[in-house]
């Protein structure tokens, strides 16, 4: 059995992890955020190590609902997500310089696994926004949470949440699933060989 | 008795006759004629007018804003008058706005607003408006629909001819509609003695075109007359200026009679580069004046009031080559320039004729010196020399022009209530059609610029008797709509206007909405007491004089609860609005305040006078639905007498506490 990979699946591997550095540049995931008196709608944009667009507006109209000021100074993902990343970047570039199949198969393993801790740490922060209110606040609903969705769509009073990847979050995405292709086709391809 | 008797009967066929014949002697009323094509106005909810309309308020001061062809009203700017409900002229940073020579002035009348051009076209910049009363230009900026300037005019009296520019707003002017002694001579002459002591004027105020500042570059000095209306001109006759002038006659008294004894008056064409040339050459005179020069800015939130004390004057006697005047029939009122520069069109409003002058023709008239005397030492061009010709027959009391952009003109008819259409170039009347009543005004978006979008003419009615439900013996003012995309005009909606509507412009609403500011950046403002947050709330008193720095956000505000304020304190309110958000205003009152109310827009700082004149508990209030919880948006100002020794303090969601800053 072959265990390196094809040139071509090489440079397909290092094309997807370089085009990791996208993270840097471009905001990952998006919250949108749709009222009858926001018919252009509120943004909140989460970047690796920052957050940016309407919060300060967003803020303004939580505090009705008691939920918590959200500040960047709160998110320790903001301080070593961009170190997370680069290795990630250093992982793909050995299993395409290598081109150990091994290392590739670990780099995929990795980022599925790296996939769901983002989400799952998007669902905690979401729990944590929509349930720990003030006690003293305006308005409060019994039994009512706010938690945003994790993906997708909720509605949370007169809001229409839409929660979903931005650019560099549908980059990583495109990244992953051509690593996981070119894992596929080469795992494919040996298998013919090896029947042969 | 016997009805059907033969006589009686031969009575009632006469008496049926007669009704009959009544009846279809009646004019053709309004309801027939005006049957509308209401499609052609109707704008869907919640989507945008293809038009702004600038429309002025005439006695209200003010300006409005309506959508075309819709007709909503958008906004009512406040201009000269004051505006309780958005605090104009009553904060502390708008009343130096009104201020002029004469001390605050809380009212005028305004009549002719014009939009900034560039090379002759529209460019939704500015609109200056003119104050007739107590003679002031004023500036809006169509970034914040807002008053940014207003200067008043020295020399001047009825500034009504004004407020119109030139192609690339290198100018916008003002005249006296008042002859009067001027400002450095003695005004306590008799009334009788107009000819001798009675001076006329025309200023030229330089436009700054990065800003839009105002300056009084110079002022030409006329013989006593009457100066009605001007328009500048452009392609081919950039570089002039011609105003209409009523009362060569010099009467002072009863004008409609000694006013109207002459067969013609004036078109006076001032060759402003002219001007220029001598001014640079030192020909002018300096004067000395006073006149209030007023501007706002939207980074101190704040206006000033400076008194000027100089203004140059050019004497259009002693200065050839500056100015003439042309002969028009019976006290023209219009002076209306076609998009090509070349026409300029008179409306003498007692005159059976319209004359239109030729740009060409009149230079030609001055080179030949075809002239027909002097009028006070100005030369006279004889009316033929510089004729294109004459409109005959146009309608009664012909009063103002405007362009299509496709070789016509539309001129208003006051006394036979008609807008009359006719082709510039060949004279001949093309259509007309009845207006709802005795128009004034007219006005085709970009009608008067190089550029005109000949899609509607807009009417700008005196009388609406019948058309509105009545409101008692005072009736609105009204606009009419007509489409003039076809050959014939056709009516298409009728609005009610406030004030009185004289002239008004439009324009493409993209060359204006997309620069509206939507809320002011607190991280720049400038205003000396603002507060960028509320942890810079305080209260600072010095001596009998309280600065309350208090901000809003939805939906408190800090303080809410002070305490240590005594009767015979000067208190100063100053209302920050934290909010950086579109359409969040807050409102600010205080119960008994002999004032108005404050209403500040996001990231802006305005401030209230009060002076509490008896001890008690005084709520205040935010007054623009701001939120879900706009009504808890309150608080208290507890009041004791004065020599009380309760302490300075004040809080939010907390017992108020001593104020931080130290009483001087």
């Amino acid at each position: 059995m072959n265990k390196h990979l094809s040139i071509p699946s090489r440079i397909l591997v290092a094309f997807a992890s370089g085009a990791l550095i996208a993270v840097f540049l471009l905001p990952a995931w998006r919250i949108d955020l749709f009222a009858p008196q926001y018919p252009e709608g509120l943004s909140m944009y989460i970047w690796i190590n920052k957050l940016s667009g309407d919060i300060d507006i967003i803020n303004g109209l939580n505090h009705y609902i008691g939920m918590k000021h959200i500040s960047m100074e709160m998110f320790p993902e903001f301080k070593y997500m961009s170190y997370v990343v680069l290795f990630f970047m250093l992982l793909g570039m050995t299993a395409a310089i290598t081109g150990k199949r091994k290392i590739l198969l670990a780099y995929i393993i990795a980022t599925i696994i790296g996939g769901l801790l983002v989400l799952y740490d998007l669902y905690r922060w979401g729990y944590d926004y929509g349930h720990n209110l003030d006690s003293k606040a305006a308005i409060q609903v019994p039994g009512l949470s706010y938690q945003p969705p994790v993906i997708g769509h909720k509605r949370l009073l007169n809001f229409d949440a839409y929660s979903f990847p931005d650019a560099a979050g549908w980059i990583v995405i495109g990244a992953g699933s051509l690593c996981i292709i070119v894992w596929l086709v080469e795992w494919y391809i040996n298998r013919k060989n090896k029947t042969k | 008795m016997k009805i059907f008797q033969p006589k009686n009967l031969q009575y009632l066929l006469i008496a049926v006759f007669a009704f009959f014949f009544l009846e279809s002697c009646k004019p053709k009323g309004a309801q027939s004629a005006a049957g509308g094509d209401a499609s052609k106005a109707y704008v869907a909810p919640g989507k945008y007018d293809e038009f702004y309309n600038f429309v002025s308020g005439g006695f209200s001061g003010q300006m409005s804003v309506y959508g075309l062809p819709s007709g909503r009203l958008l906004r009512v700017i406040p201009v000269f008058s004051t505006d309780p409900e958005k605090g104009w002229g009553f904060s502390e940073e708008t009343k130096p706005m009104l201020n002029t020579s004469h001390g605050f002035v809380p009212w005028d009348d305004a009549h002719h607003p014009e939009m900034s051009q560039t090379n002759g076209e529209v460019d939704g910049r500015w609109v200056f408006i003119n104050g007739n009363n107590t003679p002031r230009i004023a500036r809006i900026d169509l970034k914040t629909f807002r008053t940014a300037e207003i200067l008043e005019i020295p020399n001047s009296a009825g500034n009504h001819s004004s407020a119109f520019v030139t192609q690339n707003t290198e100018y916008v002017v003002a005249g006296t509609r008042f002859s009067i002694p001027l400002d450095n001579m003695n005004g306590d002459v008799p009334i009788d003695s107009y000819k001798q002591n009675f001076k006329g004027t025309v200023s030229f105020i330089k436009v700054d075109s990065t800003d839009g500042n105002m300056k009084i570059a110079f002022q030409i000095r006329t013989p006593g007359v009457n100066f009605d209306l001007s328009h500048a001109g452009k392609g081919n006759s950039h570089g002039w200026f011609f105003f209409s002038c009523y009362n060569s006659e010099q009467a002072n008294t009863l004008l409609e009679v000694n006013a109207s004894q002459r067969d013609k008056d004036f078109i006076m064409a001032v060759n402003w580069k002219k001007a220029e040339e001598y001014l640079k050459a030192g020909k002018g005179t300096k004067q000395s004046v006073r006149y209030a020069h007023n501007k706002y800015s939207d980074i101190n939130h704040s206006a000033t009031s400076t008194i000027e004390t100089e203004v140059t004057v050019l004497d259009a006697k002693e200065l050839a080559e500056m100015v003439y005047l042309i002969p028009c029939p019976k006290s023209p009122h219009g002076c209306d320039v076609d998009p090509t520069g070349e026409y300029i069109v008179g409306s003498g409003k007692l005159a059976a004729l319209m004359p239109v002058y030729s740009f060409t023709k009149l230079q030609k008239a001055i080179a030949d010196k075809a002239f027909d005397g002097d009028y006070e030492g100005i030369p006279v061009i004889k009316y033929e020399a510089a004729l294109h010709g004459e409109v005959q027959k146009p309608g009664l009391g012909p009063l103002h022009t405007e362009f299509d952009g496709n070789g016509n003109a539309y001129t208003s008819m006051f006394v036979s209530s008609e807008i009359v259409k006719w082709n510039v170039k060949s004279l001949q009347v093309l259509d007309r059609v009845p207006t709802y009543y005795s128009i004034g005004h007219l006005c085709v978006p970009g009608g008067d610029s190089r550029k005109p979008f000949g899609k509607y003419v807009i009417a700008y009615n005196k009388i609406t008797k019948d058309r509105y439900l009545p409101t008692g013996p005072e009736l609105t003012q009204s606009a009419q709509l007509y489409d003039i995309s076809g050959d014939k005009m056709k009516l298409i909606l009728d609005f009610p206007t406030i004030g009185e509507p004289h002239y008004a412009q439009a324009a493409p609403a993209e060359l204006i909405n997309k620069n509206s500011v939507k809320f002011f950046k607190i991280e720049e403002s400038q205003h000396p007491y603002v507060a960028k947050g509320e942890g810079q709330a305080n209260i600072i008193r010095e001596g009998n004089k309280v600065h309350i720095k208090m901000t809003s956000i939805r939906s408190h505000f800090n303080p809410d609860n002070i305490e240590g304020i005594k009767v015979g304190d000067e208190v100063y309110f100053h209302v920050t609005n934290l909010e950086q958000d579109w359409d969040v205003p807050h409102g600010f009152s205080i119960k008994g305040a002999n004032n108005a109310e404050l209403l500040i827009m996001p990231g802006e700082t305005q401030t209230l006078k009060w002076l509490p004149e008896k001890a008690g508990m005084f709520p205040f209030y935010c007054t623009d639905f701001c939120s879900a919880l706009h009504q808890e948006m309150q608080g208290y100002i507890r009041v004791s007498p004065s020599g009380s020794s309760v302490p300075l303090s004040f809080g939010t969601g907390r017992k108020p506490t001593p104020s931080a800053a130290k009483e001087p």
